[in-house]
């Protein structure tokens, strides 16, 4: 492949100029698709099964009123769930991986997810609360820890190892104060919290991805247009970036924020579902086979991921749902060892 | 306009800032253009090519004034001061380079000098205008920065590398001009690596990725460089290349400062020496006038010889044999 053929620019008369890489474009558009066809095929499942064209229809409006409260009413609030949490989850990870310089930063690794655990258990067993105590918990423990983690790595830490490490120790830390909540929780509390310390997306309706999708519609944007330029330059090491002239400290900071603040909000919808930030963006960039945080690409995969193990979850056994969270683990697990294993053949961790 | 000839290329010009080499042949070499450095490597600074429009106003030997000063600089990584009250001055169309014994403070100055360490007390003034109040973009178009160590993004392409350096040109809707594509493949023609542009920078020889690194610097387009420690860790070979390009960036009007650890390289190529030891200047100027046996002794304890170059007159520093 060479390289005029790598990036399509667009140029106008007036001296504009957009440059993208359509290969890049071509594997977001294609995980895309494949999220929503997913998502058709698992409006169409359950207990009342539908053809994707009936969906398809009554998605548009033309259906018949039965099939149109089962479809609007109770399954897309679910896949429509499933793929903001998807997207969130894998543009946090696809910006955590790219600001710590290493495949293993995630929100899971990093301890944000175990701070909004943390902030959802607090909630569930102090104050008993309902749905917005368990959205309100995941945000506000999921910030409170990504605060911690920076003030802890420092300003001049806030890149590579060391926030890895810090992480790493934050979340074992908050691993152990909410096992120690759930064993002061009533039984009753303690069913629920650990569903969703598992992550899943049943019975999921707008009022739980409401949030989420306004962060996405805000955070998006701002992440995907305004930092993924200077995103690309900060992988070049901070004395680069700086050389290039982006104001490394500001960039880091607005994009660590939009990070935490996503993977929060993806918590808050869905609970901590394992391993879809981490694997997300790794995938996406083999399918890109190009440099840099690959950020749409990594909101596409994770969109696609999550359907897809959500679809597992409910056909794997008939009769029998599991949560999503379980899939997730099951192949977000065997993902991390086989990375583990190429990654160390490269001398990369 | 004063632009020197490359000293391996024949005679050498009065320095703008100090009396002509000693023991060195003075060729009328002064304004003559830049004749040796090819047109590539003019074009791609701008104002800079050789019509003697360019630089700050001022005209003739020695009247130019310098472009980047730093005034009573305290530099400190935290607690630990590494130097304090040092005053110097980048002359402008020089090639500076910054040596001293190992932790004298070198490459700190050099992350001052180019606003990546914020100094605890003093000011570096680039053009008139305190550095800290230039806006980002607007300062690397001004000054380039070849850091210590830099990393290629896993399998990112030379062109790809070379590309970022268009960055500070750049903006949300203005991606990629013509202007960009043309300076990016001036660079890489400029640095001879045109050839592997599609190659991967992982796959490259040491000497191959510095020229690399050197040319995404270059495509950035400004008037002044800095390099700290460029030939680190390259052969002896892959050194003088390099050294022999950033020669050819001097000559082709940039200011280049450079923080080198061979005196020989350092007082064959700088037009201007600066040398550091504890954090303080040792002493500065010509390298024919600076580069003594009693200097090398002060500032690096080590007993020696100072001859002239065969190559090209310029001191040569011999360490004295063990017995």
């Amino acid at each position: 492949m060479t390289g005029s053929s790598r990036y399509g620019v667009i140029r106008t008369p007036g001296g504009l100029s957009l440059r993208f890489r359509p290969r890049a474009l071509v594997v977001a558009g294609g995980c895309l698709l494949l999220a929503l066809a997913l998502g058709v095929l698992l409006i169409g499942s359950g207990d009342f099964p539908m053809s994707p064209p009936d969906v398809v229809r009554t998605l548009l409006g033309n259906g018949a009123p039965a099939d149109s409260l089962i479809v609007n009413q109770i399954r897309l609030p679910r896949v429509g769930t499933a793929l903001a949490v998807g997207a969130a989850l894998g543009l946090a990870g696809a910006i955590f991986q790219s600001l710590v310089r290493n495949p293993l930063g995630s929100p899971d690794m990093l301890g944000f997810s175990q701070g909004a655990a943390t902030g959802v258990l607090a909630g569930i067993v102090l104050a008993g609360g309902g749905g917005l105590a368990v959205a309100g918990g995941a945000v506000g423990g999921g910030l409170l820890t990504g605060v911690l983690v920076y003030a802890v790595a420092g300003r001049h830490g806030a890149h590579g190892q060391r926030l890895i490490l810090v992480g790493v120790g934050v979340a074992a830390i908050l691993t152990g104060v909410n096992g120690y909540l759930l064993t002061r929780a009533k039984i009753t509390d303690a069913a629920r919290a650990v569903l969703w310390l598992t992550g899943s997306l049943d019975g999921r309706d707008w009022g739980d991805s409401g949030p989420l999708l306004v962060a996405l519609a805000v955070l998006g944007p701002v992440v995907l247009v305004f930092c993924g330029r200077a995103l690309r330059m900060l992988e070049m090491g901070d004395d680069a970036a700086h050389g290039l002239g982006v104001p490394i400290e500001r960039v880091r900071l607005i994009l660590l924020a939009a990070a935490v603040l996503l993977a929060s909000f993806a918590a808050a919808a869905a609970g901590p579902v394992a391993f879809v930030a981490l694997s997300a963006p790794q995938l996406a960039r083999r399918l890109t086979r190009t440099a840099g945080p690959n950020l749409l690409p990594a909101a596409c995969m994770g969109a696609a991921l999550m359907v897809a193990a959500d679809w597992v979850a409910q056909r794997a056994f008939p009769g029998h749902q599991l949560p999503v969270g379980v899939v997730t683990g099951l192949l977000g697990g065997g993902y991390l060892v086989w990375l583990l294993v190429t990654e160390r053949r490269t001398g990369r961790i | 306009m004063t632009i020197r000839q490359h000293p391996t290329s024949g005679g050498t010009a009065s320095p703008s800032d100090g009396p002509p080499l000693s023991g060195t042949e003075t060729g009328g070499a002064a304004a003559n253009g830049a004749a040796s450095a090819g047109t590539a490597l003019s074009d791609t600074v701008p104002g800079a090519a050789g019509d003697g429009t360019a630089g700050n106003g001022a005209a003739g030997n020695g009247a130019r004034p310098p472009r980047l000063v730093g005034e009573g600089l305290t530099l400190a990584y935290d607690k630990r001061t590494i130097a304090e009250g040092l005053d110097v001055a980048v002359p402008d169309r020089s090639f500076t380079v910054i040596v001293g014994p190992n932790a004298c403070g070198k490459s700190t100055l050099l992350r001052a000098l180019a606003r990546i360490l914020k100094p605890a007390a003093g000011t570096v003034v680039l053009d008139g205008e305190r550095i800290g109040a230039w806006p980002a973009k607007k300062l690397a178009r001004t000054l380039g920065l070849l850091p210590q160590s830099s990393i290629a993004p896993e399998g990112i392409t030379v062109a790809d590398l070379v590309a970022r350096g268009r960055y500070p040109h750049q903006g949300l809707l203005r991606q990629w001009s013509r202007e960009d594509e043309r300076v990016v493949a001036e660079s890489m023609a400029a640095t001879g690596v045109a050839d592997l542009a599609e190659r991967a920078v992982d796959e490259l020889s040491g000497g191959q990725r510095q020229r690399v690194w050197i040319a995404m610097a270059l495509a950035q387009q400004t008037p002044l460089l800095l390099l700290d420690e460029p030939t680190t860790y390259l052969d002896i070979a892959h050194q003088i290349e390099v050294l022999d390009l950033c020669a050819d960036l001097h000559e082709s009007g940039r200011t280049v400062v450079a923080v080198l650890h061979d005196l020989n390289h350092a007082a064959r190529y700088a037009t201007h020496l600066i040398a550091l030891r504890d954090g303080r200047i040792a002493a500065e100027g010509a390298p024919g006038e600076v580069v003594t046996a009693e200097l090398v002794r002060e500032v690096f304890r080590l007993p020696c010889r100072v001859i002239e170059d065969p190559e090209t007159g310029t001191p040569l520093v011999v360490p004295a044999a063990r017995r």
